[in-house]
This record gives C-alpha cells, sequence and structure tokens, in this order.
C-alpha cells in the first residue's frame, strides 16, 4: 500500500498574523480553525477517507471510530452522552431541528413556544415558520440590560405550551441569561427547554444537567473548529423525542440523514476539547485585554454606552455605541478593524439591530453601535491599536456631524422635530 | 458594501465641512433628514448681493454615501445662482457618486438639503428683519 504523502502544517499562526489585513475583533461573527484541530482533521480528507456508514470494511470502521471519538469529545464538553448528540451542519440546522422536530413530535400536547426578542435569527425565523403552520410563540422582552425577567419568563408559561428556547450567551452583547432558574421553572412547568448554547461552549462552563436542558444547539466554527458543522443535544433521560426535518439513510438513529462528514466532526470534537481545556487561560486573558480596551475607550472618546450588563457577561465580548456618530461611517473609518456593527445598514434594510431595539435602545445609539469580539489570538498590541484608531475615528466623525456640534452646543436632540423620510 | 472611489474620497477628504452663522441673513441653512433614520444633512449656503452662492458649507451624520452627496453637493451649489441650485437634481449627485439604489436616498436627502437652505435664505429676505436675532430659542429641522 502506498503510504500517503505527510503534509507539512505548520503550527504557528502565520495565517492571523498578517499586517496586510485588518485586526480581526469578530470572534462572535467566526473564529479561525485551531492549528491543532486542523492537524486532526487532515488525515480524514484523504488517508481516511472512508464512510462511516459502511459496516463492512476497515474504511469505513476507522471513520465511524473517529466520529464516534469527537461525539465523545463533544458530550464530555457538555456534561452528556455521547449518544445524546447529534451531528448537523450547524446550529442553525441544530436549531431547526429542535424546534421543529419537537414541534411537530409534541403538538398533540400543546401548541404554544416561548422565546426572546433577543435570540439568534435561527430561533426567531424557526420560530416564524412555526407560526406560518399554525403554533403560537411569545417573544418574550428583556430587561434594559438585556437580561431575562424570571417572573415575566414564568408568568408566559401557559398550559398549553411545549418549548421555551433561550440563548445562553446573546451573540451581539454577550450577557449570559441565567439559564439554570429558567431551566427550574421550565422543568416544574413540564415545559420542554432547548438552549442555544452556540457563544456559551468554550467561554463558561456548560452543562446539560446542571441546567435541566432538554435540547442544546452547538456550533463548530465559534469555538476554533471547522464551519458546516454542529451538534443538537437530545436528551434520553426523560426521552426527548424529535421529528427528523431531513430524511434519507436514517444516520444519526433516524433524526439527521446524510452521510456524516468525517474530517469535520472530528474537528468540532477536537475543538470542542481544546475549547473546555483553554476555557479558564482563555476568559482569564482575555478579560484583561476586554478591561484594557474599554478603559482605553473610555478615557479617549466621552459620550460611550455599553450595550447589555457588564456582570453576567463573557469578557469575550464588548459592544459600545458611540453617539452621534453613524454606525455604518463608523464601520467605514474603522477598516483597519474587522468588527460588527449594530446597525444593518451594510445589508439592503436600514433597520439597526433588533438586539439592541429589544434592550430599548434609540435608534441612533443602536445605529452607532460597535461590537468588539476578542478571541483566542488577540494581543495586547492589536487591543491598543484599536482603541488608537477608534478614538481618531470617532473624533474625525463628529467633526463632521451637526449632532456632535449640537450636543455640544447645549441642544437636546429629543427637542428638535425631526422631519422623517 | 462596496463604494465607489468618488464616495470614498468625498468621505476621506470631505470639502467644505463646518459652520456658518444661521442668524446671519447672508446664509441660508438647510437641515433634512432625521438621527432615527440614520442621516441628518446640514448645508449652508452664504449668499451674495447678485444672489450668487458664494460659499457653501456642510455637516453631515450618516454613512459613508451621505456624507459624500453633501460633500459633492457643497462643491456643486458654489459660484451658482439661487436657480440654478435649485435645479440639481438627486440623480444627478447619484450618477456622480456611483450610488447603488439602495443609497439613492442619500442623494435625496442632499437635494433636499439644497432646497431648504435656499429656501431658509430667500424666506429671511422676504420680510424677515435683516437684523441678527437677539438670541437661539430652538433649532428647528427645516425639511
Amino acid at each position: 500500500m502506498n503510504q500517503p504523502k505527510i503534509i507539512e502544517l505548520d503550527v504557528g499562526q502565520p495565517w492571523l498574523v498578517n499586517p496586510d489585513r485588518p485586526i480581526y475583533l469578530d470572534y462572535q461573527a467566526t473564529t479561525p480553525v485551531d492549528p491543532l484541530v486542523l492537524e486532526q482533521m487532515l488525515p480524514f480528507l484523504t488517508h481516511d477517507f472512508g464512510n462511516a456508514a459502511s459496516r463492512s470494511h476497515p474504511y469505513g470502521w476507522t471513520a465511524e471510530k473517529a466520529v464516534e471519538k469527537a461525539r465523545q469529545q463533544v458530550a464530555d464538553a457538555i456534561h452528556a452522552d455521547p449518544r445524546e448528540i447529534v451531528w448537523t451542519s450547524g446550529a442553525t440546522e441544530a436549531t431547526n431541528l429542535a424546534l421543529k422536530g419537537a414541534a411537530h413530535f409534541y403538538s398533540g400536547k400543546g401548541r404554544h413556544l416561548i422565546t426572546l426578542r433577543t435570540e439568534h435569527k435561527a430561533t426567531l425565523d424557526t420560530c416564524r415558520q412555526l407560526e406560518r403552520e399554525g403554533f403560537e410563540v411569545t417573544y418574550l422582552e428583556v430587561q434594559e440590560d438585556g437580561l431575562i425577567d424570571l417572573q415575566a419568563f414564568e408568568a408566559a408559561i401557559r398550559p398549553d405550551t411545549i418549548i421555551a428556547s433561550v440563548l445562553y450567551v446573546n451573540n451581539e452583547i454577550g450577557v449570559v441569561q441565567p439559564i439554570e432558574a429558567i431551566g427550574k421553572i421550565l422543568r416544574a412547568h413540564k415545559v420542554l427547554f432547548h438552549v442555544d448554547a452556540v457563544q456559551a461552549l468554550g467561554k463558561i462552563s456548560v452543562d446539560v444537567e446542571a441546567i435541566q436542558a432538554d435540547m442544546m444547539s452547538l456550533s463548530g466554527h465559534k469555538i476554533y473548529g471547522p464551519k458546516g458543522i454542529g451538534a443538537l443535544y437530545v436528551r434520553r433521560k426523560p426521552r426527548v423525542r424529535v421529528e427528523a426535518q431531513v430524511h434519507g439513510g436514517g444516520h444519526e438513529r433516524g433524526m439527521r440523514s446524510g452521510t456524516l462528514p468525517t474530517h469535520q466532526i472530528v474537528g468540532m470534537g477536537a475543538a470542542a476539547e481544546l475549547a473546555v481545556q483553554s476555557m479558564e487561560s482563555d476568559a482569564r486573558r482575555i478579560r484583561q485585554l476586554r478591561d484594557r480596551l474599554l478603559k482605553g475607550i473610555q478615557e479617549r472618546v466621552e459620550e460611550t454606552y455599553i450595550n447589555g450588563n457588564m456582570q453576567h457577561r463573557v469578557p469575550h465580548n464588548l459592544n459600545i455605541s458611540f453617539a452621534f456618530v453613524e454606525g455604518e461611517s463608523l464601520i467605514m473609518a474603522l477598516k483597519e478593524i474587522a468588527v460588527s456593527s449594530g446597525s444593518a445598514c451594510t445589508s439592503a434594510s436600514l433597520e439597526p439591530s433588533y438586539v439592541l431595539r429589544a434592550l430599548g435602545k434609540s435608534d441612533e445609539l443602536a445605529h452607532s453601535s460597535i461590537r468588539f469580539g476578542i478571541g483566542r489570538y488577540t494581543t495586547e498590541e492589536e487591543i491598543d491599536a484599536t482603541i488608537e484608531l477608534i478614538a481618531a475615528k470617532v473624533d474625525k466623525l463628529r467633526e463632521l456631524s451637526p449632532l456632535w456640534e449640537m450636543h455640544q452646543d447645549g441642544i437636546d436632540l429629543n427637542s428638535i422635530r425631526w422631519a422623517a423620510h | 458594501m462596496a463604494y465607489s472611489e468618488k464616495v470614498i474620497d468625498h468621505y476621506e477628504n470631505p470639502r467644505n465641512v463646518g459652520a456658518m452663522d444661521k442668524d446671519d441673513s447672508g446664509v441660508g441653512t438647510g437641515m433634512v433628514g432625521a438621527p432615527a433614520c440614520g442621516d441628518v444633512m446640514r448645508l449652508q449656503i452664504r449668499v451674495n448681493g447678485h444672489g450668487i452662492i458664494e460659499d457653501a458649507k456642510f455637516k453631515t451624520y450618516g454613512c459613508g454615501s451621505a456624507i459624500a452627496s453633501s460633500s459633492l453637493v457643497t462643491e456643486w451649489v458654489k459660484g451658482k445662482t439661487l436657480d440654478e441650485a435649485m435645479t440639481i437634481k438627486n440623480s444627478q449627485i447619484a450618477e456622480e457618486l456611483e450610488l447603488p439604489p439602495v443609497k439613492i436616498h442619500c442623494s435625496v436627502l442632499a437635494e433636499d438639503a439644497i432646497k431648504a437652505a435656499v429656501e431658509d435664505y430667500r424666506k429671511k429676505q422676504g420680510g424677515a428683519p435683516v437684523a441678527v436675532q437677539p438670541e437661539v430659542a430652538s433649532v428647528q429641522a427645516t425639511h
């Protein structure tokens, strides 16, 4: 048998440190694959290319073994049993499978779901679809700091409520919901609990038992694993049933058909293990960087507003609004930094972030918000350069802004009758 | 979103940024848009005794295309009579800056700003005393 060519991997991060590209501060959008993860993935694209469903030869056995090892790794990361992990193409599919799958299965019991206005679109759009199918959905308001009001949450539960879905860590503002308390309430009311833990895994400890989750969506590419792979945790005791949304072959115990992408799965497993291992050291370092960034910005720029609770929040996220400058022009001014804006101007719509709107932020502040996502490879130098850039560019845009001038002159902008257009 | 080179040029090097005394009888001020919509433009023109726009200044809160549109019209109105300035159309602005369809409203706003500034100047000339108003009671968006 021919030996496969060995691919030399440069296990530094040469693709990260690149002076020709903007500083990457968008780790909540996606993360690069960790070199240690990539190394484990590569053999499954070439030498170990077998189909995990091939039961009659070693090619299949090798793939199956790798898939099951990864299943164990992901299960361990959230304190679950490997038989409770279903591979999907990503967290969006996992959430679709959880909400549609469980809603369809339990529709005889009730047709009401509860979720939050600040959920990810994967949840909100799936709920909209369920509404079109005749289900009813309550979209709960959150408090000004982005956190749920537990009493209001419990009050929203009806006799016909079958599922509640809550985002563990918000992708835009990083706030951590009181998931354990929510789980307790839902279990007492016998309502299924779906947790979107995409932004939680690797940032805080995730334990499906402690939070009494019935279903949980996870993603590979937010934890330094590959894109195109995710997982849905589906509880076995007490057993939760979901109706398949994808048919053909009966893979994943009939819950999700389709040939398993072994290399992606291996990557997600390795990334999940690494995420748990490096969680504490990552978080400590990232918190220092976040504090440095916040202090730097607050010292240099006036009239900034933090979006979301600062105590119940992962340090990986900082979301700040810069009053009197417009979001899209700010992003344009910050082309040396890759960040995300609360302004959706860059798309076809002129609507500002629905998450910030749900916190009761004015359209102006929602438009002028910047999400800084700090990650495993962020350096102090990058943070310092970011502070300098932000200070200089916000100053420049405020010099251009009639609103800033009016504010400086002591004019209350709310006293003006603006013409809508 | 990919911006045209012209938009980037105006955005990076905006022309005629600044403020004029809005109470000066020779100055017309047009402020259009609303913060909630993501853009506010203030265009000011100084008109000489012959009815020619001698100078123009702007400040804009808005996206790159809004800043570029207002920067561009300060260049265009200079040296024009009020009537000539009133003939500037948003389509000309959009064409010059190669604005994509989603940004056409920026050019509409710039056209509106010219009209508002000219109207403000004409209103001041017709009837209002030449003397400077005693104090600034309120600022109102003219639109």
